[in-house]
């Protein structure tokens, strides 16, 4: 059996799976039931001045009759007294000592807010803190959350006024809403953050109400933007924790990964690519706190196959695979190869190929079942086929290489080789 | 043993002839099985469609949220779209070749969807089809079976004026007389009727028949074009001694009272035997049993292998407690005064192909005995091949002969249907309409 446990900044858990700051860790009664489910630690929802919420705060996006592609929502920081929260937090701490309890803070932006607020979070014996430099609504409106975050300057220096005064690991919690994560990071880092989180919410409009033309949530008749999470936002948030992964600034800090995390799958991914710990939060509020047994077993089983004993042997493995461009090899070729024995005929491949891609799939008409063909001639290798056909291992792509040697973009142009002629 | 009616209290009857194809209950239902469909290219449900609906798309209009949209690719195709939903045999058709049946997976269905939209459409009276301003051309189209329907709305929609000509006292032809009620309520057929005619531009003449209230002559002279869909209805006759006994009835008629009076007035026997084992067959065999016949057997001359039904029909008799024996045919029939007794037949076995492919029955020279008190015939029906010849309209042993334009060989009378195939499903006379139409028009110069 693969060993879970996780130290992440030094705070430790007995698996790498944190509930991410939000509904599901706002008070005691949550999160004690988070930890008697198994989870390994919790972010405890933002804390800060606190606001007043409304009511209406959730809406979703269902794609071809599958509920939650994407979840979004408009709640703020912690609507209940400050005073509460940060005793609620000891009485857990007390019944769940081995694990991990990390705050997240949103002070208002004066230094002297800041620093009480870290010394009454770090009063409480909390084993970190974040600080949520990401929300995109609302907080926005007031000069926080994800202003703080698109702005490198106003980052560090909140930052700093945090690390005059923190004792214990400081994380800061990334918005996505930017086009790159680097300068804020990078920022983050030389004010000396000990770890990065990220991605939090992307700002979004999920879908309007038809008949009465209101975008969802409605309050009262209105909407507001509101983030954007779940299964949809993954490949985003693989995306930018990847270019932390890659930059030499920003390459050696310890990055919690969110975003879209619902399996075991989606966790180990995260990991690959660069995440030293894993925040959830979405796939708790869409199943319940039950999902870490599985979350704990599959990746358990996967690191037993792969023989990897801790996390740590295979955090970033697969940040060398993914490259720039240019780099890529442009004799690697592959074609489409469809097995006649498991096709169901269902003409998917064709009609994608034929309407979108290359026109490299032959019909031969048949009564009820038509039967297609690869031209391997005039297949490029896209993929497209194999992704819209139904059924598992009926395409597969078959390396074809134009040449023996690696060929890139660059030496391509350099030697004048002929582009397509068709 | 007696024939008699009554034998089931009121409210076994209602529940043994309701619905056997229940709708979803929710619209999620619908949502989840619409979205089970991977919406094939060139989709070989469509292909075995006879009328050629779009399934795909239909079913991705209900996943769409789109019913309205679903409901018109359904009819603009199939305008008797609702009942064939109920009574198409789809296990040989569009649910037979679904490819996750090539995955041994259960197939989309198909007509379950399709009953979805369908029934609210009508049950919403949606009005999904708009005629084109009146052309001043008349047109007579005699059956208001599937055939005369579907030709009478299509050149309907064109904006001819259409007289739609029935016998009997409902239109809806077999599907408000010759299925089983478990499969399409009275209540439906009249609902539908209402429906397709509700675009206007037919006027419905009920309990005209072609060679008594009506003539072919008459018809032309005051038509513009006709287009004769009379179907098939005289059933052919076992043609062995006793057949006139009492207690020997022809499934048509025995449907047909069904369909036409109350369930517990129906008089049926204790020991009841039917002859054949095509859909009719099967209808009247399960209503005997339903209405409280003690034994059903089902009598066929050829083997299991070639029954003309398909399972999922065999499995309606089957699981409602029907016997079977196969490789038999009616010899005789012995009576006692004056009233059915027993039934003698021919064992049978199989030789070489007939002209259908199927190995055909042989005499085998040894016969059994069954004690019966109801014979109920349902060895197909002939076409009605005395007023067709008096009509002068070309045939073939009564199957009326058309063109590759549906146009018989009297100028200006078309044909489709059971009259003219001899008897298929209902959604191959609702095709056969639909091209009369097209050929009526062309005809017509519209």
């Amino acid at each position: 059996m693969a060993n879970l446990q996780s130290s992440f900044l030094g705070i430790k858990s007995p698996n790498p799976f944190w509930l991410a700051s939000g509904p599901p860790t706002d008070k005691k009664i949550n999160v004690l039931r988070a930890f008697e489910a198994g989870w390994g630690g919790v972010v405890w929802k933002t804390l800060g001045t606190q606001i007043k919420n409304v009511s209406s705060r959730y809406s979703s996006l269902n794609f071809n009759g599958k509920k939650i592609a994407g979840f979004n929502n408009i709640e703020l920081i912690s609507d209940r007294p400050l005073e509460l929260n940060l005793q609620e937090i000891r009485e857990v701490m007390k019944l769940f000592p081995d694990r991990a309890m990390v705050i997240s803070l949103m002070a208002d932006n004066d230094r002297k807010s800041w620093h009480e607020l870290v010394k009454k979070a770090q009063d409480t014996g909390a084993h970190g803190l974040e600080l949520n430099f990401g929300c995109p609504h609302g907080m926005v409106e007031r000069g926080m959350g994800a202003t703080v975050g698109q702005d490198p300057e106003i980052a560090k220096m909140i930052v700093e006024w945090v690390m005059e005064v923190a004792e214990i690991p400081v994380i800061t919690k990334l918005t996505p809403n930017v086009h790159s994560v680097v300068p804020v990071g990078k920022a983050c880092i030389e004010a000396g953050s000990n770890g990065l989180s990220l991605i939090n919410t992307i700002q979004s409009v999920t879908g309007i109400d038809l008949d009465t033309l209101i975008p969802n949530p409605n309050v009262g008749g209105k909407s507001s933007f509101g983030g954007y999470c779940g299964p949809a936002v993954k490949p985003i948030a693989l995306k930018f924790i990847t270019t932390l992964a890659q930059d030499e600034a920003t390459c050696r800090t310890p990055i919690s990964g969110i975003g879209g995390i619902a399996t075991w799958k989606d966790a180990v991914e995260f990991i690959l690519l660069g995440a030293g710990n894993l925040q959830v939060c979405t796939a708790v509020m869409l199943n319940g706190f039950r999902i870490i047994r599985d979350l704990c077993d599959g990746m358990n089983n996967w690191m037993d196959e792969k023989g990897y004993q801790t996390i740590n042997d295979f955090i970033g493995l697969s940040v060398p695979k993914l490259t720039r461009w240019e780099e890529l090899d442009i004799n690697y070729h592959i074609v489409a190869q469809i097995n006649q024995e498991k096709c169901i005929h269902c003409g998917l491949c064709y009609i994608a190929c034929e309407d979108t891609s290359h026109q490299s799939i032959s019909k031969e008409d048949g009564y009820p079942y038509n039967t297609y063909n690869i031209k391997e001639i005039e297949c490029v290798g896209c993929n497209l086929c194999k992704i819209v056909c139904p059924v598992d291992g009926c395409i597969t792509m078959i390396e074809q290489r134009k040449g023996d040697e690696y060929l890139n973009w660059k030496e391509f142009q350099k030697r004048g080789l002929p582009l397509n002629d068709h | 043993m007696a024939i008699v009616n009554n034998r089931l209290p009121k409210e076994d009857l209602e529940a043994l002839f309701s619905d056997i194809h229940p709708p979803f209950e929710h619209d999620e239902g619908a949502a989840i099985e619409a979205n089970r469909c991977i919406n094939c290219f060139d989709a070989p449900c469509t292909k075995l469609c006879p009328t050629k609906i779009d399934i795909p798309l239909f079913i991705k209009q209900i996943s769409s949220g789109n019913i309205k949209g679903s409901a018109r690719t359904i009819f603009s195709s199939n305008i008797m779209g609702a009942g064939c939903s109920k009574v198409c045999p789809v296990e040989k058709l569009c649910e037979g070749v679904c490819v996750y049946n090539l995955l041994k997976e259960e197939p989309i269905h198909i007509a379950k969807l399709q009953r979805y939209s369908t029934e609210k459409a009508m049950n919403n009276k949606w009005r999904l089809f708009e005629r084109k301003a009146s052309t001043g051309k008349k047109v007579a189209v005699v059956g208001a079976g599937p055939a005369g329907l579907a030709c009478a709305h299509a050149l309907s929609l064109q904006g001819i004026e259409v007289t739609l000509f029935e016998k009997e006292e409902k239109a809806g032809g077999l599907m408000t007389y010759g299925i089983a009620a478990y499969k399409v309520t009275p209540e439906f057929c009249k609902e539908e009727v209402d429906y397709i005619t509700s675009v206007g531009g037919i006027d419905v003449q009920v309990k005209k028949e072609l060679g008594r209230e009506i003539t072919l002559t008459e018809l032309r002279q005051k038509y513009d074009a006709v287009f004769l869909g009379i179907g098939v209805g005289i059933a052919r006759s076992l043609g062995i001694p006793g057949e006139d006994l009492e207690g020997v009835v022809d499934a048509i008629s025995f449907i047909y009272n069904i369909r036409t009076s109350d369930y517990s007035k129906i008089a049926v026997g204790d020991k009841v035997a039917v002859i054949g084992m095509g859909m009719t067959a099967i209808d009247a065999a399960t209503q005997s049993k339903r209405l409280g016949a003690a034994d059903v057997t089902m009598i066929y001359r050829r083997s299991e292998n070639e029954k003309p039904c398909t399972d999922a029909q065999f499995d309606l008799a089957r699981y409602d407690g029907c016997s079977f024996i196969w490789l038999a045919s009616p010899k005789e029939i012995k009576g006692e005064n004056g009233k059915v007794k027993k039934l003698v037949c021919n064992k049978m076995k199989l030789g070489g192909p007939d002209s259908s492919g199927r190995r055909a029955p042989v005499i085998t020279g040894e016969t059994f005995t069954l004690e019966v008190d109801m014979i109920i015939n349902a060895t197909g029906q002939m076409p009605f091949e005395e007023l067709i010849n008096n009509s002068s309209i070309r045939n073939r042993n009564g199957k009326i002969l058309i063109n590759e334009a549906f146009e018989t060989n009297i100028p200006g009378v078309f044909a489709g249907g059971d009259a003219v195939n001899g008897g298929k499903e209902v959604v191959n006379a609702v095709q056969d309409g639909k091209n009369g139409a097209k050929a009526i028009l062309s005809y017509l110069g519209i």
